[in-house]
């Protein structure tokens, strides 16, 4: 059973990149682990920290202003590697949500089995909500995942977003898929004698 | 009027959930030691056990030396990786091929080099570059490890079907160009987001033409445009391929699956989501100056301008630019090369290393480049050592490591020191792709051989 997901509200973390890949968000060499745990501590590890490991200070996670657990991101995030280890780094480090106007499809599915919510936001909404980031770091979105809904708090930008309906029971109910598929392993039995 | 994707996809559906999902049968699931012990965990965790083990396959290759292969791993978390996967695959049944053993090798190269993988089948590995098999006609994708989990689970994975696309290459390649020629320019045109949320399917004259191995290279790249997948019609090229690899179909058997195989093509009338064509006249020896498989150009132009870019793609164009140290509107030939890597599921084939050696026979490597030749698999090394690549590589002063997947992504000791270029025949080129601060210049085996003799970008077709 996983945590489950309604609403959520929540400063932001913005990171106006296009195309940030998985090898940003977790590096190869920290994909050792046999376990899900503690990748959040090194989450955009080379551009969140130096060569010796201190926090670099243009990096808007070391940033004490922006906090939050929603990440704004440019688009197409998550593309390259299908290392879930991406979506584990980013539930780890405390994110809830991840709002682009474009993901990479094995990113989605992973952050997706992770109760990590992606919303694909209209390109015209990204740049406000960036716009809104900076002019404001107290800049509040709030996400209704029952009504598919992501706006700026106290403005009128809001919009809808697309989840496939199982997903979003999944989410909504903290299921897995693999407890589901277990349940029609003999449909599944069945299928194969075709 | 279906296309091959909906065929092969369609008739392995085993039913569609409300919104879509459908319960996806897989016939071919392949394991590594860096996407599995979780899945292995959540298993254990649920107390259920592999559903289908005889239809597992596991080769350790992402953090493997490819030097000593003989000795214990030294790197401790990658020696528990790769211990980790064994206990696995014993517990659970599941054919494995070890470290050193003959048939180990990088999934994606020993999955068509042993005949596991056919034309027709659902294949899925917690691997992106999966796709690699869908040259072979094959629905092939990469997954992460919840579908990992599940596939073990249950043979099946909860996925929304993909659109269709399919991209053609008509006419005749010229001289010098090769197929990571073809798909570096594809990507350069359509972009790393080109084919998201499409399965594509590979076709025309130009494509056609390709020996299977060539279709291989093309196919691994689909995901760097984004794509679930990529494939290609199985032809007689295929199924020479194919013949007599030690898991393929024998004597009736075999008969039998060619007939079936030769079905497998799109239908005259099918339509796809999205058709895009390219003329093959058009694409020259490619070469990446960006960090990201996308940011490609024909060796001989120059670096893009930012003139045209909107704000937030110049924002990303100048990251890239300053992370690789070059500026806009200058040439790529002549540029400095400290390294050149040969290998990885893209270009670490025998055909590969052939086109490689081919090109330095008589020639010496230039002293200042470090050179990695790294075969996609234990076969692989044993042809080129038995067809003498290796002593053409001795005598032009390059050396032939162990298989493994290496320098593509440097999880083991095969690092590119931070601040130094590589022109690489793998397929990312990544900010930190090849150890940390690491400066990638991706491109075929014949740019790569004309950077390694000269120590510059060179365009092989001047030394031909």
């Amino acid at each position: 059973m996983r945590n489950k997901f309604t609403t959520l509200s929540s400063t932001v973390v913005p990171l106006p990149i296009e195309n940030i890949d998985t090898d940003q968000i977790i590096p190869a060499r920290f994909l050792k682990a046999t376990t899900r745990e503690g990748f959040g501590e090194n989450l955009f590890r080379d551009w969140r920290y130096d060569k010796q490991g201190e926090p670099k200070a243009d990096f808007v996670m070391n940033s004490p202003i922006y906090k939050g657990q929603i990440l704004v991101a440019g688009k197409n995030f998550g593309c390259g590697s299908s290392r879930e280890h991406a979506a584990w780094a980013i539930d780890g480090a405390g994110f809830r949500a991840v709002v682009s106007s474009f993901f990479a499809d094995i990113f989605r599915n992973n952050a997706l089995n992770n109760g990590l919510l992606p919303v694909t936001v209209s390109e015209t909404m990204l740049a406000e909500i960036f716009k809104a980031a900076e002019a404001d770091p107290a800049t509040e979105l709030k996400i209704d995942l029952e009504a598919q809904t992501i706006e700026i708090v106290g403005t009128s930008s809001k919009e809808s977003f697309d989840i496939a309906p199982y997903k979003k029971q999944c989410l909504m109910n903290g299921y897995d898929d693999v407890d589901f598929l277990v349940s029609i392993r003999n449909e599944i039995e069945h299928f194969e004698q075709r | 009027m279906n296309t091959l994707f909906d065929k092969i996809w369609d008739s392995h559906t085993v039913r569609t959930l409300d919104g879509g999902s459908c319960v996806l049968y897989i016939d071919r699931q392949y394991i590594h030691e860096v996407t599995s012990p979780q899945a292995f965990a959540g298993l254990r965790q649920r107390g259920i056990e592999v559903f289908r083990p005889s239809q597992v396959t596991a080769s350790p290759d992402h953090n493997i030396p490819t030097q000593n292969q003989h000795l214990p791993i030294s790197e401790p978390q990658s020696a528990e990786q790769v211990a980790t996967l064994e206990r696995n695959c014993t517990e659970h049944g599941i054919t494995i091929f070890p470290i050193g053993s003959e048939r180990n090798g990088i999934i994606h190269v020993i999955g068509p080099q042993t005949g596991l993988t056919q034309p027709g089948m659902t294949i899925v590995c917690g691997d992106s570059h999966t796709s690699t098999h869908g040259a072979l006609g094959c629905v092939a994708f990469g997954i992460g490890t919840s579908e990992v989990e599940m596939a073990l689970a249950s043979q099946c994975i909860l996925q929304s079907k993909p659109k269709s696309m399919r991209i053609n290459i008509e006419g005749e390649l010229g001289k010098g160009v090769c197929s990571k020629d073809i798909i570096l320019y594809i990507i350069s045109k359509l972009g790393t987001g080109g084919g998201t949320g499409h399965f594509v399917e590979f076709a025309g004259s130009a494509i056609r033409s390709l020996s299977m191995e060539a279709r291989m290279t093309i196919c691994n790249m689909s995901i760097e445009m984004g794509a679930r997948g990529g494939m290609i019609a199985p032809d007689q090229t295929t199924f020479d391929y194919l013949k007599g690899r030690e898991f393929a179909p024998k004597g009736k058997d075999w008969d039998a699956a060619v007939e079936r195989w030769s079905k497998l093509r799109s239908d005259d009338d099918a339509v796809f989501d999205k058709e895009v064509t390219f003329d093959a006249a058009d694409i020259e020896p490619m070469i990446t100056y960006g960090t990201n498989p996308g940011m490609g150009t024909a060796i001989s132009n120059t670096i893009p301008t930012t003139e045209k870019m909107d704000e937030a793609e110049k924002v990303t164009f100048d990251k890239a630019l300053s992370y690789m140290g070059f500026k806009e509107g200058e040439p790529m030939l002549g540029k400095k090369v400290d390294y050149v890597f040969v290998g990885s599921c893209t270009n670490g084939r025998i055909e590969d290393l052939r086109a490689f050696a081919h090109f330095v026979k008589g020639k010496k490597k230039a002293d200042s480049v470090t050179a990695w030749i790294v075969p996609g698999s234990k076969e692989v090394e044993k042809m080129a050592i038995e067809e003498g690549l290796q002593e053409i590589l001795h005598e032009a002063g390059f050396e032939l490591r162990q298989p493994g997947c290496s320098a593509c992504l440097a999880m083991n000791e095969d690092k590119i020191p931070a601040g130094k270029y590589c022109v690489a025949t793998s397929n990312r080129n990544f900010e930190g792709r090849q150890g940390p601060d690491s400066r990638t210049m991706l491109a075929g085996p014949l740019v790569a051989a004309a950077a390694a003799v000269t120590g510059v970008v060179t365009d092989p077709r001047e030394l031909l």
